[in-house]
């Protein structure tokens, strides 16, 4: 086995431990920690493995996570694309963009709730706008960083518009877009789970609170191991997608 | 001995009237804000001819080319190719830049045939471009690289598939604006012979922009320095030692020391030193 497979399990198998031994110690004094130990969130995780409920928490959660990416993209490449050609919409939006990508998109939970309603609609909200600014700023400077060679290349080709546009500056954009996508992808990864504690009834967030409201801390413990399992997948389907667009594979 | 070991071969056939693919008449530009560029311009380039254009930095040689490929509406005057009036890069030019600007998201082959397809290049069905590729790949020596990933090439190789791309065209006249100056010299002393090879087996001219005395005389049939401000074509010289020119050295270096007088010449008397370029004359 090489050892950039040997040394991240090691690393894995140390933190296995660690949490073992945790568990161990504190339940002398709290008995109901016992249950959070790793042998219990495994044994529930292999039950839960084979139940077609969980799966259906999974998949309600990740459709959320692509619709928020769809509408992340919708908005954040156009607005991406101009902020990039036009300097002067870049001047009036820059310090409004940085104003708006510090504030956690949960603050406006509420406000989404009374406008959107209970339901997926403010958890769509919530998820768009906290991914649109990796999307939107990586755009911009993709399209300011595109070589200028290249356009002069397509000159010298007598390339139309279109073939410019779509041979040229979309794919020459698309590596800077990926990264803002990885990035997003991230940022609505973590947001999703407590966005999902707030009037929805499926999905990976509400299955943490239902299992606390069960008293099933082995299955809240096996939740929070697949959340963290899904969005490693997740970051390596787009850095695998990033690499395979960029050919450094 | 050493009087004019250069000029003695016949011209290659060209240069004038209706044998040139490029013919240029009082071509002037100049930059709306600095004022550089060129004035009163006018040259042809002949069939299968290499023409070196020589100049120092800012001499608006670079500009000339751009504006010979059809990137740039002069100011004033004229560019002909193959005898037309030309408004935009003409389908059978092909422009060579100091950088490849290789595409990074296709691979060599799809590099190298970029563009074939476009609404403004020459009809072929999609084998015909394919063996049009796939032989230019071969004349750069990376026939065993079609696969391969920009990212994966040197500096060398980038340049020999941008070279390709070139070729792959079939063009009557290459326009090369430094495209070796960013190579180490090893490197670019291959590419020079590999131009003057590919050239030759493709028949067509060159336009070959460069500061590099010792680049002009290895390559060219014919050398036109450009010196002033704004830029003039200065002096001409027509180079007939035979290739590979490193083999007579006495001839190379006569023709070297020819030049090298003749642009101390050019910057003693052509542009007076002056800071204050955009005055009017006094006199």
């Amino acid at each position: 086995m090489p050892a950039t497979l040997i040394l991240p399990l090691l690393g894995l198998a140390l933190a296995a431990a660690l949490w073992a031994a945790a568990t161990l110690l504190l339940a002398n004094e709290t008995p109901i920690l016992a249950n959070f130990a790793p042998a219990e969130a495994f044994r529930a995780l292999s039950r839960l493995a084979i139940d077609p409920v969980m799966w259906e928490h999974i998949g309600v959660s990740l459709q959320r996570v692509a619709v928020g990416l769809a509408a992340a993209l919708a908005i954040g490449v156009p607005a991406g694309v101009l902020t990039g050609v036009s300097r002067v919409f870049a001047q009036a939006t820059t310090p409004l963009f940085q104003f708006l990508r510090m504030i956690s998109p949960l603050s406006w939970m509420p406000i989404a709730v009374m406008v959107l309603g209970v339901g997926d609609a403010p958890v769509y909200f919530l998820l768009a706008f906290a991914a649109v600014w990796p999307i939107l700023l990586n755009t911009a400077a993709g399209v300011a960083q595109l070589d200028r060679n290249w356009l002069m290349l397509a000159r010298s080709l007598s390339a139309t518009r279109a073939e410019t546009l779509f041979r040229v500056v979309l794919p020459g954009i698309v590596a800077h877009i990926l990264s803002g996508v990885r990035l997003a992808i991230g940022i609505i990864w973590i947001i999703l789970v407590p966005a999902e504690m707030l009037g929805v009834s499926a999905g990976l967030g509400y299955f943490i609170l239902d299992a606390r409201d069960r008293l099933a801390y082995p299955e809240l413990m096996a939740a929070i191991l697949v959340i963290g399992a899904l969005g490693f997948l997740l970051d390596y389907g787009a850095r695998w997608l990033y690499q395979h667009w960029l050919h450094k594979g | 001995m050493s009087a004019r070991p250069a000029t003695t071969a016949p011209a290659p056939a060209a240069a004038t009237g209706s044998s040139a693919v490029l013919d240029a008449a009082g071509l002037s530009f100049a930059y709306a804000r600095s004022g550089a560029g060129f004035g009163e311009v006018s040259l042809a380039i002949g069939r299968r001819e290499i023409v070196c254009l020589l100049g120092g930095s800012g001499c608006g040689k670079s500009t000339l080319l751009r504006v010979l490929a059809g990137l740039e509406a002069p100011a004033a005057g004229t560019v002909r190719f193959l005898g037309q009036p030309l408004a935009r890069p003409h389908p059978r030019s092909a422009l060579v830049f100091q950088q490849a600007s290789l595409l990074p998201w296709l691979n060599v082959f799809d590099n190298a045939g970029f563009g074939l397809d476009f609404k403004h290049q020459p009809a072929a069905d999609a084998a015909a471009r394919k063996a049009r590729v796939r032989e230019a790949l071969a004349a750069v020596g990376l026939a065993a690289h079609e696969r391969a990933w920009p990212a994966e090439l040197s500096g060398g190789q980038a340049q020999r598939v941008a070279l390709a791309r070139a070729l792959a065209r079939e063009p009557e006249l290459l326009f090369a604006d430094e495209p070796f100056s960013a190579l180490d010299a090893i490197t670019r002393a291959e590419m020079q012979a590999l131009l003057v090879d590919v050239v030759r087996r493709w028949h067509a001219a060159v336009l070959l922009v460069t500061h590099d005395i010792d680049e002009a005389i290895l390559v060219a049939d014919r050398i036109l320095l450009m010196a002033g401000r704004p830029g003039r074509i200065e002096r001409e010289w027509t180079v007939g030692i035979p290739h590979p020119r490193d083999a007579h050295a006495e001839a190379v270096t006569a023709l070297r020391l020819n030049i090298l007088s003749a642009l101390r010449e050019a910057s003693a008397t052509g542009v007076p030193p002056s800071p204050t370029p955009d005055e009017e004359p006094s006199t």
